[in-house]
Order: structure tokens, then C-alpha cells, then sequence
């Protein structure tokens, strides 16, 4: 998954070499009508005129991006000013993103260290019992952390049942419950990529570690951690990415307080404030930072293939 | 010796952090099951356990707005899974069996391109694109939206598997003055069988799950499953939404437990 990742892996054989184009033609198809053409078309959209309920009028405007991003109009006859509202929320979505990949950094590395270093037959097992949940529903784990959580659920029950606290710690709606919705969506995306790299990684070098005697967090901080990092860092990427443009969690387990960028796209599009330039620009705003990341890790996975020979 | 390798390789307390990511992982599953066969009508009491929720699912009086949600969900699940294995099969055949060529690294971006963007941003692209194009929202919008971001997931353990097979069966066939479409059809395609079906698999519940995308592109009154269970939602966690939960979440696990066993049995060999 990690090595040929960025191209898809190598080419065996070019036996269907003249069919190629017909084999194609389908996912082209497909892909560029149904996601690459809409998302094109998006990009026109947030710089169209806003009609008065839903819908655009076909005349080019900046207004979304104004509206994003300055307060008072950036062309208006006073100086521009920041408009924090909307640049609060984005701001919000990028540190609840963070705190959750941080919270999966600290709970998914050790455990796929610990999945790594098992024995060579039980570890598809393992990582098998870490990929299940994902595949279940997303909006019906974030349901069921709902339930979990909440001041009369089983979790409050349970601390207040073991002496630990005597009333119920207050969780849902605030921002540490969507850390934790968006940490309990995406954590095995973290696992997986960490543990790809730690199963690759040499031992002998840890050994000769020892020998020299670094002590064994000096070897895991100084040897392993470095040798681990594309993993790491593909980690971190897979589970801030979606976390950023998270709608369920911040929905669910936020409310109204704890709005993300994806629930301001939502409601452009569903809800009543119904201005579609300026959800398609807080969405080319989210889409343009996802880009930019993606770009990012992809220079540093080329800088480390090519470190790595 | 092992002893040593070990105690080199082994961290104190990462034993007990695994334990703790499972837990917190399968616990608000568990939980939630547990709670679906709850005999109360609120959510908080537990007054022993009783399949009524169940039976509410089925007989109750949302039974009727459930029903055809999951009609919807499996029918479109199933034909957008097929249709993108599909796809996705004749994709990684050029991928994997077409040589180099030069758009091959545009063609794998166009092809992960749904795991890329936001799920969001694909949503109301997909959105804008059917009301630009002045198409009626419905079964049909969620269908076409279904198999274009199902593509990914069908196409990822194809390719896989694809590549794990040598093309000298292929070759030895067409040596045997097999046509290249028979060399596909009867030695490719059969080696292939495990890795497309775990696809499908995948699409499939990739399908049957997704919220995201359908809540935009649905039209009014069009409702999938999940549609139906977070509007019911909306107005609070009842104990049939559990119930109803419990039931999609172990086809889910069902189904990737399938997938995961016949790709196993098949590494086996």
C-alpha cells in the first residue's frame, strides 16, 4: 500500500497492452462525469451570484469569498476587515481535527507497535479485530458514542457506580466530545499505515541500539520513531483529513456551539440559510487545505523513498 | 536468543494501550447491542431483556418508512456494487496488465480521487452537478453517486490481488492459441475470483453505509437507511433506532468477516 502507493503500484506484464483504452474508458467515464465534473463545476459555482433562495444566478461574483472572509465587504468604502465567524469555525474544524489526530497518535502507535511485534501468523488477526468497526456504520458509531456518553448513559453510570465520581461529567456538546467522536471514527486509519511501517521496520537496528547502550525509550524516540515516520506521518494524514470535513460528529456530539466547516457547507446546501456560492466557497476553501496537505505528505513520502534508495 | 530479541523489541504498558484501543473501539458497539434488547421503553432504564424493539422495527408504526428505506439501501448497495466492481475489475485489468503508459498516474488519481476529496465536498458537488444539469433528485442520483465513489473500494483489492497473480497462466493459455478475451475470461478472471469478491464486499457495505453523500443527492422523500435513522435521530436515541442499528451493524461485520476469510483461505493455498 505505502511503496507504489502514489502511482497505484507497478505494472505486471502488458498483456491487455491493446485493450487499454477500453478497460479504462468506463472508470474515466465514470470518475470524470460523476466526481472530477461536479467538483470542476463547484469551483464555477463559488463564483456565481447568490438567488434568493437556493440555487445561483449566473453572474460572476466574489461575494462567497467575500462573505468568508472579510467583514463589511472588500469592497465596501471602508477598509477591509477580517470576518472572524467564518474564519473561526474553519479554525475550529483545523484544532478539533488536530486534538483528534493527537489522540490517535498516542492510543494507535503503541498498539500497532505492539500489533507489529506479535507473531508473524496472528497478526492479520489483530489488525482484522482493529478494521472491523470501521466498516461498521459511521453515522451509527457516532449514534452509539452518543449514547454512551451522554449524562444518564452507560459511561456515566459505570464511574459513578465504581465510586470514581458522584455526579455525571457533563460530555456531549462540548468540544472534548467531538474529539472523541472524530478520534473513535478514524483511529484505525491511524493503526494501519503505523503498523505497515513497524513491521517493515529492521530490529537489528534496535539491537545495535542496545549494544551501544541506549536505553529502550531512547531507542524507540531516536531509532525507531524516525525509521517509523512515513507511517506516521500517512497516519496522521488519514485521520485529520476526514476529521477536518467531519459533519456527523461535530452534529451529533457537538450541537449547536461546536460548528465545523461541514456543517457550514451543510447548511448552505440543506439547511435555511440556503447560499449555495458560499457553501460551494467553504467547501473550495476545505478542498484547497486538503490539497495542500495531500501535497505536502507526498513530497516527503518522495523525499523519503528516494532517502531510503 | 528469542529471549533477548524480545525484551529489546517489547514496551512496557503498550500491551495494556492495545487492550484499551479495542475496548474503545468495541465498547459503544457492544454497549448499543446490548441496550437494543432492552425491555424499557426509555433509554436509560434497563428492565431486562426482550426482542419488543425488534419486533417495532418490523410491526411497529415506523415499520413502513424502515421497510422501504432498506429496500432502497440494499437495492441500490447491490447495483452499485456490482456496477463498480465492474469498473473497477476492467480499471486494474489496464492497471495492472496494460504495461506503462503515460497517463497511468492520472488515471490512479482519477480513480482514488473519491478517497481524496472531503465526503462532504464530493456531496455537494454531486449536488450542484444533478441540479445544474436539470436532473430530478432521487433513487437514481444516489444510485449513479453510489457506484462512481464505490469505484476506490472495489478497485483497491482488485489491483492488489491482480498483481499478486504472474501472468505466465496467461501467456501459457495464449500460447495455446487461446484469443487474449479467452486468456481473460477463463484463466484471469477465475485467479482474480477472491480479490473481486472482496471488492464487491466492500462496495457494498461502503454503499449501505454511506450517509454523507446520500443526504445530499437524495431527492425529497427518497430515504436510505441511514437517512432514515438519523432523522429519526434528530429527535433523540429511541430504543427501535438501537434495534435497527444492531441489525445493519452485524451485516456489516458479517459481510467484512466474509471478505477477510476468503481472502485468508485464499493466501493459504
Amino acid at each position: 500500500m505505502a511503496a507504489g502507493a502514489a502511482t497505484g503500484g507497478s505494472a505486471r506484464a502488458d498483456t491487455y497492452k491493446d485493450a487499454r483504452g477500453w478497460l479504462l474508458l468506463p472508470s474515466w467515464a465514470v470518475l470524470g462525469i460523476f466526481v472530477l465534473g461536479p467538483v470542476c463545476m463547484m469551483l464555477v459555482y463559488s463564483f456565481l451570484t447568490k438567488e434568493f433562495r437556493g440555487g445561483v444566478i449566473w453572474e460572476f461574483s466574489l461575494a462567497a469569498y467575500d462573505q468568508f472572509f472579510f467583514d463589511r465587504g472588500l469592497f465596501g468604502d471602508e477598509p477591509p476587515k477580517l470576518e472572524w465567524t467564518y474564519i473561526t469555525i474553519f479554525w475550529r474544524s483545523i484544532w478539533q481535527a488536530g486534538a483528534a489526530t493527537l489522540l490517535s497518535l498516542l492510543i494507535g502507535f503503541p498498539t500497532a507497535y505492539f500489533i507489529a511485534t506479535r507473531p508473524e501468523n496472528v497478526r492479520p488477526l489483530w489488525v482484522f479485530l482493529i478494521t472491523i468497526p470501521y466498516w461498521v456504520n459511521l453515522l451509527i458509531r457516532t449514534v452509539s458514542m452518543k449514547f454512551l456518553l451522554r449524562d444518564q448513559g452507560p459511561l456515566n453510570d459505570f464511574l459513578i457506580g465504581t465510586g470514581l465520581i458522584d455526579t455525571p461529567i457533563h460530555i456531549v456538546n462540548t468540544n472534548f466530545a467531538v474529539q472523541l467522536g472524530l478520534f473513535y471514527s478514524y483511529l484505525p486509519f491511524m493503526v494501519l499505515p503505523v503498523y505497515a511501517a513497524v513491521e517493515r521496520y529492521n530490529f537489528s537496528l534496535s539491537e545495535a541500539a542496545a549494544d551501544l547502550y541506549a536505553s529502550k525509550w531512547t531507542t524507540l524516540r531516536r531509532i525507531v520513531l524516525p525509521a517509523v515516520k512515513p507511517g506516521v506521518v500517512a497516519g496522521c494524514i488519514l485521520v485529520f483529513v476526514p476529521s477536518m470535513g467531519s459533519f456527523l460528529a461535530p452534529d451529533l456530539l457537538g450541537g449547536a456551539k461546536n460548528f465545523m466547516i461541514g456543517s457550514l457547507i451543510e447548511e448552505q446546501f440543506k439547511g435555511n440559510a440556503g447560499n449555495w456560492p458560499f457553501g460551494a466557497a467553504a467547501s473550495m476553501v476545505l478542498l484547497t487545505m486538503v490539497l495542500i496537505i495531500l501535497m505536502f505528505s507526498a513530497r516527503q513520502q518522495a523525499k523519503a523513498d528516494k532517502a531510503g534508495g | 536468543m528469542a529471549h533477548v530479541n524480545d525484551n529489546i523489541k517489547t514496551y512496557t504498558g503498550f500491551r495494556a494501550i492495545t487492550l484499551l484501543c479495542l475496548v474503545v473501539l468495541y465498547a459503544p458497539l457492544v454497549i448499543v447491542t446490548i441496550y437494543s434488547f432492552n425491555a424499557s421503553a426509555s433509554i436509560t432504564n434497563w428492565e431486562g431483556v426482550s426482542l419488543r424493539w425488534y419486533a417495532d422495527v418490523f410491526t411497529g408504526p415506523e415499520s413502513g418508512k424502515f421497510k422501504t428505506a432498506a429496500f432502497n439501501s440494499f437495492t441500490i448497495a447491490i447495483m452499485a456494487a456490482t456496477a463498480s466492481t465492474m469498473i473497477a475489475t476492467l480499471a486494474a485489468t489496464a492497471m495492472v496488465r496494460g504495461g506503462n503508459f503515460k497517463l497511468r498516474t492520472v488515471s490512479f488519481g482519477l480513480i482514488s480521487l473519491p478517497l481524496m476529496v472531503p465526503e462532504i465536498v464530493t456531496a455537494v458537488a454531486t449536488l450542484i452537478f444533478f441540479n445544474a444539469i436539470g436532473f430530478t433528485r432521487g433513487y437514481l442520483t444516489i444510485l449513479v453517486a453510489h457506484i462512481a465513489f464505490c469505484i476506490p473500494f472495489a478497485y483497491l483489492p482488485i489491483s492488489a490481488r491482480m498483481q499478486g497473480i504472474e501472468d505466465s497462466f496467461e501467456q501459457a493459455a495464449m500460447d495455446l492459441y487461446a484469443t487474449r478475451r479467452q486468456a481473460f475470461t477463463k484463466i484471469l478472471m477465475p485467479l482474480m475470483a477472491p480479490g473481486i469478491i472482496s471488492g464487491f464486499l466492500l462496495a457494498f457495505i461502503v454503499s449501505l453505509d454511506d450517509f454523507i453523500i446520500t443526504n445530499f443527492v437524495k431527492g425529497a422523500g427518497v430515504e436510505t437507511l441511514p437517512t432514515a435513522i438519523f432523522g429519526s435521530v434528530k429527535q433523540g436515541i429511541k430504543p427501535n433506532i438501537m434495534a435497527i442499528s444492531t441489525m445493519l451493524l452485524s451485516v456489516s461485520v458479517v459481510m467484512v468477516t466474509i471478505s477477510y476469510f476468503v481472502s485468508k483461505s485464499d493466501t493459504n493455498k
